[in-house]
């Protein structure tokens, strides 16, 4: 895995949130890059911004908040597209179609009043309307020939309602028969064909049943079901990213299983690359290739998985480490809290909180710098190391 | 050595509500809407407050009740409205009608029905809605069923028949108006109250409460009823200047007060006869049309600024 | 060591209405036929997945709910134990058998006596936010208990209130505040003042640390642990995070659909789980050690609802060692050694 591409970087992102209570600098300059194909582990407690990092790759800053500066950059097809500079809707035209993103809770992302499979057919046919016309065709066209009489003139006219979708589809023709009320029935054959590529799309989720499941309301799914049904509307477009924010913190522990699992075999089979935000240091060493760990706003390390387990060099690292519950151990806990994010220290934030600390933390913002291969740490211990 | 202790802890108590309610009132003057709301009702009260100084009776008439208007004998007598002059400084309408004083008196009138008549609906609704909500079963079922009896018919024409049946069995017409408004606002707050105790009902703290071995009526005064007061109190102070505004109508349809009585809805309807000359005795509707509109935007305006500034639950994070 | 509380083939079931004239068509069952021991002193962990049960259990024990059928023995003496299961088998209607009950068995306590055992048995709930009444002050949530009970009156309580709330580590200027004015762990340590000033001897700790972060965790959880010595303590700890269950508890039992399936010592439970179910759940936790990747095969399907649970044992459908047997029976929980019980045809042959 020694020369991969990288897919998607972040560099010195700066993100402030203005609120009552003040300005609260939730990201200070983060650096982060995703490489095709591999899981990177996003690991931060509450304040640390994974959250928000994660949703400023796909430009979705929520009010109050405001990106000051940086970039965030995908690279498709050997350009680079700096996504915080294009406008909304292009940005919608990324958002499921190269970039994807699931949450924590499953049946909040899914609207109750439609079925699941109208709301991955809204993904189809928002992203992926060209294949579908090209399906409809296709089908008609060998209908057509086994047609005769009024069947084969409606199906001609179906035909060419499709062919002039496909060539030009702002015409006024094609808006025309989409409001008539028994014309626009035509549709239904675009209908038919994303069903069928969304049934294959949830077997090989490994949902039993996908002929009924597509049918079914949110509400009737398990929880382990509904996040599987969510993965699917992210998967519907094959995107180059996905970004799994806590998918399996709301989940049973057997059921947690399935989806990690799930999300191996979709990394090994379609090579998307995925960012998993989580806090479970477990789910990281089972599931990740490599892990960014953050701290107050801050990138404390990045590295391999194996190295960031056995060879912590962050002092934050390797206190998240010790305070993995051993039995016949006391419980170990970090000293002290989170700094308020609305006047940081000037420093290092994590100063108050460390054993090593000195002189130099207090005053001196540390750099994340590459003291091995591939193992990058923002810490004074390091200063010095390149 | 106790006293000062419990005057120590009478403090500390205060201190945190003292703390809440400067975070409401800073909240609350915060938005341009609920300042005029503000404005209008602290208006309404003062000219409620200086009634006797601003609107005297100086007719040499004693008159027992101080809402009754009264007249000038020494003026003469005519019918139709006068307009505006300087011993009439609103006008009268039919019958000599002092205009000015009807509608300063009227301030004070309002607010006097208004409180009658909230304070009466609220304690019934708080009762029976604590009831129904918290025990259930056969009790909110019977409750229930009044509520909807009553919810079932449109508002103000159910009190005009409370009015006239009232009246006939000999009830003073603004005695059997104010309980007829009380009879149809009831249900609102027994349904609101009933629906607050249900959700406060399965919390947690509740159930701990219990766990605790709390009494019944402890868990009801201690946790339930704080918890489910603040919307109905958001609600009450909106409905007071509809309960006003109903107040009127009835008054306006003739059901309410007597004839020259300080009542906006009255003193409208005293000049009705003249209406029919459109705009030519203006004086008759606009003076009290304006008291009722002041005082009605007041209090929606104060409840919808309440409604945003006093449930802590939903301000903090 | 003594028992302090005996539970035997507890059960509660949740009627589900339906039809047009709203009669009961089906039972949710969520806790069915349950016996244990809970000894003095010793911190009982209780695990399972969404749907197993356990809450209705603790909320069951602490009769916050009403068992539909079953024993809640608690600081019964062995002899009574002894006559009253002799006399349930030989005459069950015998008067004698009703005053014992009455005495002893809490499923059956009432009134006045069940608001004395209130005292000794408290509860601790996941959720801080929601468990404190947030127009009360810190004060009056804490000093709550001793009220309600009439344990003590007027000034004696502020100084019972502040000795407890030092015990969970937060100081007088905490007293006249409101629960949102602290942060989440904080929350919690009022909610154990609470829960501890009425000196219980029996607390059920409800998922306590699910709703907090990670780093608070770990402090709370040496609490829970030097408040267990420093006051004898003996806690019913549930938790569906098993590696705090295991770094905690002396004994766990694992429940699936309303069943125990395995109990037994901590350790021995978790390096050798013989319950298909209960290895299906230790082999589900991610192990923090990127050497140790398993290859794992999930446990397919999804837990049935407990309102049609499968015939025979609950587990059936799912278990790869299934039997016509498992299918039809009900398999009983049996001693296998040790105090490591399990309920599992296979394993029990």
């Amino acid at each position: 895995m020694e020369n991969q591409q990288t897919v998607a970087q972040i560099k010195d992102l700066y993100l402030n949130f203005y609120t009552y209570d003040g300005v609260v600098k939730a990201l200070d300059g983060i650096t982060l890059d995703i490489k095709k194909g591999e899981i990177l582990g996003l690991v931060g407690e509450t304040g640390s911004g994974k959250s928000v990092t994660s949703l400023s790759l796909l430009s979705i800053v929520i009010p109050p908040g405001r990106i000051e500066k940086g970039h965030v950059e995908i690279n498709l097809k050997g350009k680079t597209y700096d996504l915080l500079s294009l406008n909304d809707a292009t940005m919608s035209c990324v958002r499921g179609k190269y970039i994807s993103m699931i949450f924590q809770e499953p049946r909040a992302a899914l609207n109750p009043v439609y079925t699941i499979g109208d709301q991955i057919g809204e993904v189809f046919f928002h992203h992926r309307k060209a294949e579908l016309i090209e399906s409809a065709i296709t089908q008609l066209r060998m209908d057509l020939e086994t047609a005769s009489g009024l069947k084969a003139a409606i199906y001609k006219r179906e035909l060419s309602l499709y062919e002039k979708m496909r060539d030009d589809p702002k015409s006024r023709t094609v808006w025309l028969a989409q409001k008539i009320p028994i014309v626009n029935r035509f549709r239904n054959r675009m209908k038919g064909a994303a069903r069928r590529y969304i049934v294959d799309m949830l077997k090989s989720l490994n949902i039993p049943d996908p002929g009924r499941v597509i049918d079914m309301y949110p509400h009737e799914l398990s929880g382990g079901m509904a996040q599987r049904a969510v993965i699917a509307m992210s998967l519907s477009c094959n995107p180059v990213m996905l970004i799994a924010d806590e998918p399996t913190t709301s989940l049973d522990v057997t059921v947690q299983v399935q989806i990690l699992l799930l999300i191996k075999d979709l990394q090994r089979r379609l090579h998307t690359s995925i960012l998993y935000v989580t806090h479970d240091l477990g789910v990281v060493a089972e599931t990740c290739d490599r892990v960014a760990v953050l701290y107050a706003g801050n990138v404390a390390e990045i590295a391999g998985v194996i190295d960031l387990f056995k060879k912590p060099l962050h002092p934050y690292t390797q206190a998240l480490l010790e305070s993995i519950p051993r039995p016949g151990h006391k419980f170990v806990s970090i000293r002290g809290t989170v700094p308020s994010l609305v006047s940081p220290p000037k420093g290092c934030r994590f100063y108050d909180r460390c054993d090593y600390a000195h002189d130099r933390c207090i005053h001196v913002e540390p750099e994340l710098i590459e003291v091995e291969k591939n193992h990058s740490v923002s810490c004074h211990l390091y200063y010095g190391e390149t | 050595m106790t006293s000062t202790k419990r005057n120590e802890s009478f403090r500390n108590r205060l201190q945190p509500t003292i703390k809440e309610l400067k975070f409401t009132l800073t909240r609350l003057l915060k938005s341009p809407l609920s300042v005029a709301g503000l404005v209008f009702i602290i208006y309404n009260i003062v000219i409620a407050v200086v009634a006797p100084i601003i609107a005297p009776n100086t007719s040499g008439v004693r008159m027992l009740d101080p809402y009754k208007i009264p007249r000038d004998p020494t003026a003469g007598y005519w019918m139709e409205p006068r307009a505006p002059t300087s011993k009439y400084l609103f006008g009268t309408t039919s019958a000599q009608v002092d205009l000015y004083y009807g509608c300063v008196w009227g301030t004070r009138f309002a607010f006097q029905l208004g409180l009658e008549v909230i304070v009466s609906t609220l304690l019934i609704g708080l009762i029976l809605g604590l009831l129904a909500g918290y025990y259930g079963g056969f009790i909110d079922e019977v409750i229930m069923r009044f509520t909807d009896i009553i919810l079932a018919f449109p508002g103000l024409i159910l009190a005009m028949v409370f009015v006239s049946v009232l009246s006939k069995s000999g009830w003073t017409t603004i005695n059997a108006a104010i309980l007829s408004i009380i009879l149809i606002g009831w249900p609102g707050y027994t349904r609101l109250i009933r629906g607050e105790v249900l959700r406060v009902r399965g919390e947690d703290y509740v159930e701990a409460a219990r766990a605790s071995g709390a009494s019944d009526l402890r868990i009801i005064t201690r946790h339930i009823l704080p918890n489910s007061i603040y919307s109905v109190i958001i609600v009450a102070s909106l409905d007071f200047g509809s309960i006003v505004l109903t107040a009127a109508a009835l008054s306006f349809l003739g059901l309410g007060s007597p004839p020259g009585y300080s009542d906006w809805g009255r003193l409208i309807f005293d000049g009705v006869a003249f209406a029919s000359n459109g705009f030519q005795y203006w004086w008759t509707f606009m003076y009290p049309g304006l008291f009722i509109i002041i005082f009605t935007l007041g209090w929606n305006l104060l409840g919808d600024a309440l409604r945003d500034v006093l449930d802590p639950l939903s301000r903090r994070k | 060591m003594e028992s302090l509380m005996t539970v035997e083939d507890l059960k509660k079931y949740f009627p589900v209405m339906g039809g047009v004239l709203r009669k009961k068509v089906a039972d949710v069952k969520a806790v069915d036929g349950v016996t244990f021991d809970i000894y003095k002193g010793e911190t009982f962990g209780v695990v399972g997945e969404s749907g197993c049960g356990k809450t209705t259990l603790a909320k069951t024990l602490l009769r916050l709910l009403s068992p539909n059928a079953g024993h809640i023995f608690y600081n019964t003496p062995q002899d009574v134990a002894e006559s009253i299961r002799s006399l349930e088998k030989d005459n069950p209607k015998s008067k004698t058998l009703k005053r014992l009950l009455k005495q002893y068995d809490h499923a059956y306590a009432s009134g006045s006596r069940l608001r004395k055992l209130r005292r000794h048995m408290q509860i601790v709930y996941q959720d801080p936010t929601t468990s404190l009444d947030p127009r009360m002050l810190v004060k009056d949530i804490v000093a709550e208990p001793l009220v309600s009970q009439g344990l003590q009156r007027g000034g004696s309580t502020i100084g019972r209130v502040l000795e407890t709330l030092q015990m969970v580590g937060l100081t007088e200027k905490h007293l006249y505040r409101y629960p949102h004015e602290f942060s989440g762990g904080q929350r919690q340590r009022i909610a154990v003042a609470r829960a501890i000033i009425t000196s219980p001897e029996f607390i059920v700790l409800d998922e306590p640390t699910s709703s907090v972060d990670v780093s608070v965790r770990a402090q709370l959880l040496n609490m829970f642990q030097d408040l267990q010595k420093d006051l004898g303590l003996t806690y019913m700890f549930i938790s569906h995070d098993l590696s705090v269950v295991e770094c905690i508890s002396d004994r766990v039992a694992v429940m699936y659909l309303g069943k125990i399936v395995e109990q037994a010592k901590t350790s021995e439970l978790f390096k050798n789980p013989l319950h298909p179910y209960a290895q299906a759940l230790f082999n589900s936790i991610p192990v923090p050690d990127p050497t140790r990747r398993r290859e794992r095969a999930p446990l397919s399907g999804e837990p049935p609802s407990p309102v049609n649970p499968p015939a025979g044992c609950r587990f059936h459908p799912r278990c790869s060692l299934a039997t016509n047997t498992c299918e039809r029976e009900e398999p009983p929980l049996v001693d296998v050694g040790d105090g490591h019980y399990v309920a599992c045809f296979a394993v029990n042959r």
